[in-house]
């Protein structure tokens, strides 16, 4: 049986699963920490 | 025990580490891989087949570790009232279940050309989905709880009785005759060429540095989210 | 003070439990969880004809030979202390070799040879580049 064609499909499936979920908690947090910010320029104002 | 209880003081610490933690992870990572899809040598059994090793083991290391981390989470938060506790377990649980099912994926695809099967319902294959399925309900059980900050007393017992199924994970190809391997690597030595070693502790040092520095944005977001609900409702009442 | 010492000790009997009663589950599950039956195990403990069940151990030394027909194999299945013959018409995994370890699913006809339904080959803990393979090693897979 050809070999490749299953360790491609294993490593295609590692990196997309672990670069979604680091993207996906990127982009969390950042959404979150900004929204604080925001809230406390407005309690400045 | 409570030097980090003050989120603020977490957050000190945590702010500058996360992306040492994560780049760091995510570079290791990915000379791991590299490494391992090219410059490491065939096995003389399985010949290619064995690079999927290199992204298997660090997976199946990360499912039982962050159980681990969830029973320690659960512990302090059922015991000491941790007020990080939490937050840690809830950050835990979602980049847990993923290297589980990326374990059990990966896993499957090596067994395909290597076994001559899928899947089969030994004890290693069978526990490793249990745990699988004890992720996914500490999720739905923290996810009902309202208090963001914490999980809930029955999510904390929950993830305290999981944590039986790490031994027996682990164990599963001691104690009953299976189909997956026996631990290459003991107390004694390793099984594994040193050729094929260090790939392995690169990539798995790596996965484990980014999966350290996921959790820690999941804690910045979780706490952050608690704050804004906080501010939110002080601006409410006026 | 007096309560967090109190939901420790509470929490500490509640683990000691748990793991108490897993390990005891376990325990009782032991001869049910075991994937395959070995021929020591048969030996011991004859298996009816016709009856279904998995056999694993090391495929014996040379034992491998290609019948008449071109598509079946039969083979030696082996542990320290018993043999038992194998038949097998179809497509062996990759793994699938002498001296390593194998899991037949199938049953055993009136001549005690197994007549194997499924291959599986079972890989050992041992991982080495192709130059080192020479080197004798003892492999062992029977637990």
């Amino acid at each position: 049986m050809a070999q490749w064609p299953f360790i491609i499909a294993a490593y295609a499936c590692t990196i997309t699963g672990t670069l979604v979920l680091a993207g996906w908690s990127y982009m969390r947090m950042r959404a979150s920490e900004a929204r604080v910010a925001t809230l406390r320029e407005d309690k400045g104002s | 025990m409570h030097v980090f209880a003050n989120p603020t003081r977490f957050l000190t610490i945590a702010r500058p580490l996360t992306p040492w933690l994560f780049w760091g992870g995510l570079l290791l990572t990915a000379a791991g891989m590299l490494t391992g899809l090219f410059r490491s040598p065939e096995d003389y059994l399985q010949g290619d087949l064995v690079r999927i090793m290199y992204v298997h083991v660090p997976t199946a290391w990360l499912g039982m570790g962050g159980w681990t981390g969830i029973l320690i989470a659960s512990v302090m938060q059922l015991v000491w009232r941790h007020p990080l506790a939490g937050i840690a377990a809830r950050a835990i649980a979602a980049p847990g279940a993923l290297f589980t099912a990326l374990c059990l994926v990966t896993g499957s695809i090596w067994g395909r050309p290597a076994w001559g099967t899928w899947w089969i319902w030994d004890g290693r294959l069978t526990s490793m989905l249990v745990l699988l399925f004890l992720y996914l309900g500490f999720m739905a059980l923290a996810a009902a709880s309202d208090e963001r900050a914490s999980i809930g007393r029955i999510a904390a017992v929950f993830g305290v009785v999981g944590a039986v199924n790490l031994p027996i994970i682990h164990y599963s190809v001691t104690w009953w005759n299976s189909l997956h391997q026996p631990q290459s690597i003991t107390l004694s030595g390793s099984a594994i060429d040193s050729a094929m070693l260090w790939p392995l502790g690169l990539s798995t040092l790596g996965f484990t540095l980014l999966f350290g520095g996921i959790v820690l944005l999941r804690m910045r977001a979780i706490i952050a989210d608690i704050r804004i609900e906080a501010r939110l409702r002080r601006m409410a009442q006026g | 003070m007096k309560a967090k010492h109190q939901r420790l000790t509470l929490a500490i009997i509640a683990v000691v439990a748990v793991f108490g009663a897993g390990i005891l589950a376990v325990y009782g599950l032991r001869d049910n969880a075991a994937l395959f039956r070995t021929p020591a195990d048969i030996a011991a403990e004859p298996v009816p004809v016709g009856q279904a069940f998995r056999l694993g151990g090391m495929v014996a030394e040379g034992s491998i030979e290609e019948q008449a027909d071109g598509i079946t194999i039969r083979f030696m299945v082996q542990d320290a202390e018993a043999q038992v013959p194998v038949l097998y018409a179809g497509i062996t995994p990759d793994l699938f070799a002498e001296n390593s370890g194998v899991v037949a699913e199938g049953s055993l006809d009136t001549d005690g040879v197994f007549v194997a339904e499924t291959i599986l080959a079972k890989h050992d803990e041992n991982y080495m580049p192709p130059e080192l393979a020479d080197v004798d090693m003892g492999r062992d897979i029977s637990q």
